[in-house]
């Protein structure tokens, strides 16, 4: 069977190479995709937990894998808007650097 | 060694490679697109194996499907940039970002061990027909609710993305 | 001591009455805010103060109709506070009683209060010093009426302290009723803040009753239960600070007295509180005859009658009563001598008349004080009403000074007046003569501090009495008129609404006395009414009975005899001085010139105060209190100082935090959720 110790592990993983992406790189496209990166660690926590707890075979528990389902469809909000920011970031300032974008500050 | 927790060890390496190329692949961002949809997709065989069919089905379709293709249009869009390392003026953050970073790394890894064996899950567990009816019955408000951001969503990315007309 | 009470509903409509009156003209005033016609206005205010004597004479019809022993009307509302379980549990009702003691305060309170509302009427419509006080002003009475009657009628002490707390705003209210001339306003604060101070005498001496009551396992305010549990603490005795005389333990009862006495001085212009008295003839005359006169000065009376079973067995505190009630009736007297504001003779007098009444109180007289209390609201209240109409003829001018030979332009007001001064002088059949006596008597038998000197100086003060009020008379309606010769033949007497309740009152202020007709004259052969002391007799059951052997008839006789001797000495001497020998009163004040000028600056009373207490007390308000405290500590230090801080702190530190790069927010997120998990797996 599948070591949920690993499963969890592989999770952590994932999610502090998120936090490496979002917070290293200065192309706000590979910036979201590192936001996704960590959602999906989450998503990944809650599928092994749900598992974990799955319930009678007659009525299985199936929260977790709820919440997967409604943190993709957040997450797919959440890029659509995401890129829509950009593009008008882009229009405005002809990059994606975020760190062309600090006139809010002091 | 099982055949499937062979398998999750391999779908393992394959999503850590894949999260490794998105972020680290600095000179071409749809390389770094189609890194992440192999995490995508390495992390549906993850969910297939812990048997949670329907959220594999979602995984790919929506994430290595419509995500990643929005993410390719944006670069397309922009036609892609080239990006230097040593990074502007936020070297130290950046440093001490990937340090801290690490540490959650081990710190989870460190605290997040000792879990049971898992127990063999029923037929029921992670089919569409059960996610769809828990979803329709004791979830439906979150549903609609949700449904309610996504729209707002739309409309939002709409605004954003319309070019003015001068 | 009364048991039982007999349920009696009318009785909340008493004081209710003025009160709905004051809240419709305050609904008029300020939210329909449309001139209303005055007949509208008096019809509201006289007809509730009506409505409450009605009902009054009612209540006191059924309470006659009962028994001695159980002669008590109760009407309870609704439990106003309710705490504690057990045996400690405790309420504080929102209820009246109506006993004889709370009858005849309601019944004069009402009564006159009615007939000074319908002269009021005239008084105020010819007033053309503001246009649109009218209304306000019968708003600010029926408040009064209000306050004054929710005072007699509650029955405890935290109800009373209501309608005593709303008596004294009602009094500011209307001292202060002409404000825009900044002297009345500081009048109607003078007497306000005066008051507070008795106030806060009052409010420690009643929760000290209350704790000692708690502390015997009866926690009550109501005075039925007061009284019924009262015997347990009598003995009771407090442990006070070393330093004070007399220590190191008093009896409570003596200092429950005493603080309840406090109070008593601020509301009723006892020494050293009574500075606010004269002040407060700044107000309308209406006000000064009905508030500083008949009804809320002397709240502080009903107030030691109303816990007479408490002095009864205080000596000590009685007898500090009876001679802060001698030396304030003797000072009263001496200083309305020398005053030439009609007016403020007149508050003096009262001021001294109150002194006899808490003379009659300190020395256990309970009754006797009762009954100088109504026939002093009568007579008190008839002078003023005259004094009211002599200066409207006078249109507004007050100093005697100035009037003169009145006698004939004014003529009803003249004899209206001669009949109050002859009645609080002490004439023989008039009111005054009755209860006057009664307290000379009491004064006479009391065992006070320098034993007969007590009652000769109140004799002496019952003469100067005559004397003061009679220099009035005649510089006012006889002699030569002094009055301006344009004035002199404008001058008329005021019109009926006005005259009618002078008339009124001097018809009470002749007849009231034969209430109190004394024990010692019933018993004469020629007279021989076997209770003659109605008065008395009706309020035994409610006061403390000082148990002491009544004076043998032949020194009543005696005392009687040099009462009028007093009162004719004292008339007589006015006579002589201001009518036979008009130069003289001049020349004497002119010989004692030293004494006179004492006496004209009113001991420099107030001038001491204002060194001793005033101003330190204005210093320390505005220098600690205002920019120490407010100004400086909380305005400046709390709360500017606070935004300061933060301003200064983020000017220099913690802006560069806000760098705009949110790579650098993110971090610090991170950061801080780091330290927020590895505290909470700690």
């Amino acid at each position: 069977m599948i070591p949920l110790d690993h499963v969890i592990g592989l999770s952590a993983v994932l999610f502090g190479f998120g936090v490496i992406g979002v917070l290293v790189r200065r192309n706000l496209i590979v910036m979201l995709m590192s936001v996704e990166l960590m959602l999906n660690a989450a998503n990944l926590a809650f599928v092994a937990f749900n598992r974990l707890w799955p319930g009678t075979d007659a009525s299985p528990i199936l929260d977790g894998q709820v919440f997967v389902l409604l943190v993709i469809t957040i997450a797919a909000a959440e890029v659509a808007v995401g890129l829509g920011i950009l593009l008008a970031l882009f229009r405005n300032r002809d990059s994606v650097d975020p760190e062309e974008a600090s006139l809010l500050k002091w | 060694m099982s055949f499937s927790t062979l398998l999750f060890y391999i779908f393992a390496l394959l999503v850590v490679a894949g999260a490794v190329g998105t972020i680290a692949n600095i000179r071409n961002t749809v390389a770094a697109a189609m890194s992440l949809v192999l995490t995508m997709v390495s992390l549906a065989g993850i969910y297939v194996l812990l048997g949670a069919h329907m959220i594999a089905v979602f995984q790919i379709m929506v994430y290595g499907g419509a995500v990643v293709v929005l993410f390719l249009f944006a670069v397309m869009l922009h036609g892609g940039e080239h990006e230097d390392l040593p990074p502007g003026r936020m070297r130290l953050v950046k440093a001490a970002s990937v340090l801290v970073a690490i540490c959650v790394m081990a710190g989870l890894v460190r605290a997040l061990v000792g879990f049971p064996e898992l127990p063999a899950a029923g037929a029921g567990f992670g089919r569409a027909r059960e996610v769809g009816i828990a979803l329709y019955t004791d979830y439906v408000l979150l549903v609609e609710m949700v449904s309610q951001v996504l729209l707002a969503a739309i409309v939002g990315a709409l605004v954003l993305a319309k070019r003015k007309i001068d | 001591m009364v048991t039982g009470g007999t349920e009696f509903d009318l009785l909340r409509w008493i004081p209710l009455a003025p009160l709905l009156a004051a809240a419709l003209h305050g609904v008029l005033l300020v939210v329909v805010r449309r001139t209303v016609s005055q007949w509208v206005t008096v019809a509201i205010s006289c007809g509730a103060v009506t409505v409450s004597f009605v009902i009054s004479c009612a209540a006191f019809a059924r309470l006659v109709q009962l028994p001695d022993e159980s002669r008590l009307l109760v009407d309870h509302i609704y439990t106003w506070i309710g705490a504690g379980v057990g045996s400690q549990a405790f309420s504080t009702e929102l209820a009246f009683q109506f006993d004889p003691l709370s009858a005849v305060m309601t019944l004069v309170v009402s009564g006159v209060g009615a007939l000074i509302h319908f002269y009021s009427w005239g008084y105020m419509e010819v007033d053309e010093r503001e246009d649109k006080g009218f209304q306000r002003f019968f708003c600010y009475m029926n408040l009064f009426s209000f306050a004054m009657l929710l005072l007699v009628l509650a029955d405890n002490l935290v109800l009373m302290f209501v309608g005593w707390e709303g008596v004294g705003l009602c009094s500011y209210l209307l001292i202060g009723f002409w404000y825009s001339d900044r002297d009345n306003a500081y009048a109607g604060s003078k007497a306000f803040i005066v008051n507070r101070i008795g106030d806060l005498a009052f409010i420690v001496g009643l929760l000290l009753l209350f704790w000692m009551l708690a502390d015997a396992g009866h926690p009550t305010v109501g005075f039925q239960d007061i009284e019924r549990y009262f015997a347990q603490i009598a003995d009771v005795t407090l442990d006070l600070p070393g330093w004070l005389p007399g220590g190191p333990s008093y009896r409570a009862v003596n200092v429950v007295g005493l603080c309840l006495f406090i109070g008593a001085c601020g509301k009723s212009a006892q020494i050293p509180l009574y500075v606010w008295l004269p002040d407060a003839m700044a107000g309308p005359t209406p006000v000064s005859a009905l508030i500083h006169a008949a009804t809320m000065v002397t709240a502080g009376v009903y107030l030691v009658c109303r816990m007479s079973f408490l002095y009864a067995v205080a000596p000590e505190a009685s007898e500090v009563i009876a001679w802060t009630g001698a030396l304030t009736a003797t000072l009263g007297a001496v200083l309305a001598l020398v005053q030439t504001d009609i007016k403020k003779v007149l508050a003096y007098s009262t001021m001294s008349q109150l002194g006899f009444m808490f003379v009659a109180v300190g020395c256990g007289a309970y009754a006797a004080a009762m009954f100088h209390l109504a026939t002093h609201a009568f007579m008190k209240a008839l002078l003023f009403l005259a004094a009211g109409s002599v200066i409207l003829a006078m249109q507004h001018e007050q100093n005697i000074d100035a009037m003169g030979g009145l006698r004939r332009r004014i003529p009803r007001t003249r004899w209206t007046f001669l009949i109050g001064a002859l009645a609080l002088s002490g004439a023989l059949p008039f009111a005054g003569f009755f209860s006057k006596d009664e307290i000379l008597v009491a004064a006479y038998g009391a065992e006070v501090a320098g034993g007969r000197w007590f009652y000769w100086l109140m004799l002496a003060t019952a003469g100067l009495t005559a004397l003061y009020l009679f220099r009035l008379y005649f510089q006012v309606f006889s002699g030569k008129s002094r009055v301006k010769r344009e004035l002199r033949d404008r001058m008329e007497d005021p019109p009926g609404s006005m005259v009618v309740p002078l008339y009124a009152l001097s018809v009470l202020a002749i007849f009231a006395g034969l209430a109190g007709f004394p024990q010692a004259w019933g018993d004469l052969s020629w007279v021989d009414i076997e209770e003659s002391n109605s008065f008395a007799n009706f309020l035994a059951p409610v006061l403390a009975g000082t148990v002491r052997e009544p004076l043998a008839h032949e020194i009543e006789y005696r005392l009687t005899l040099r009462a009028v001797l007093a009162a004719i000495t004292g008339t007589g001497l006015a006579w002589w001085l201001y009518l036979q020998r008009p130069t003289w009163p001049g020349k004497i004040s002119s010989s004692f010139r030293r004494l006179h000028r004492v006496l004209v600056a009113k001991f420099w009373i107030d001038e001491i105060y204002g060194v001793l207490l005033v101003r330190p007390l204005v210093a320390i308000s505005d220098r600690l209190l205002y920019r120490g405290i407010d100004a400086w500590l909380i305005d400046g230090l709390l709360v500017n100082g606070v935004a300061r801080g933060v301003r200064a702190l983020a000017a220099n530190g913690l802006r560069y935090v806000q760098s705009g790069l949110i790579q650098a927010y993110m971090f610090l997120m991170l950061v801080g959720a780091v330290a927020i998990v590895a505290l909470l797996m700690r």
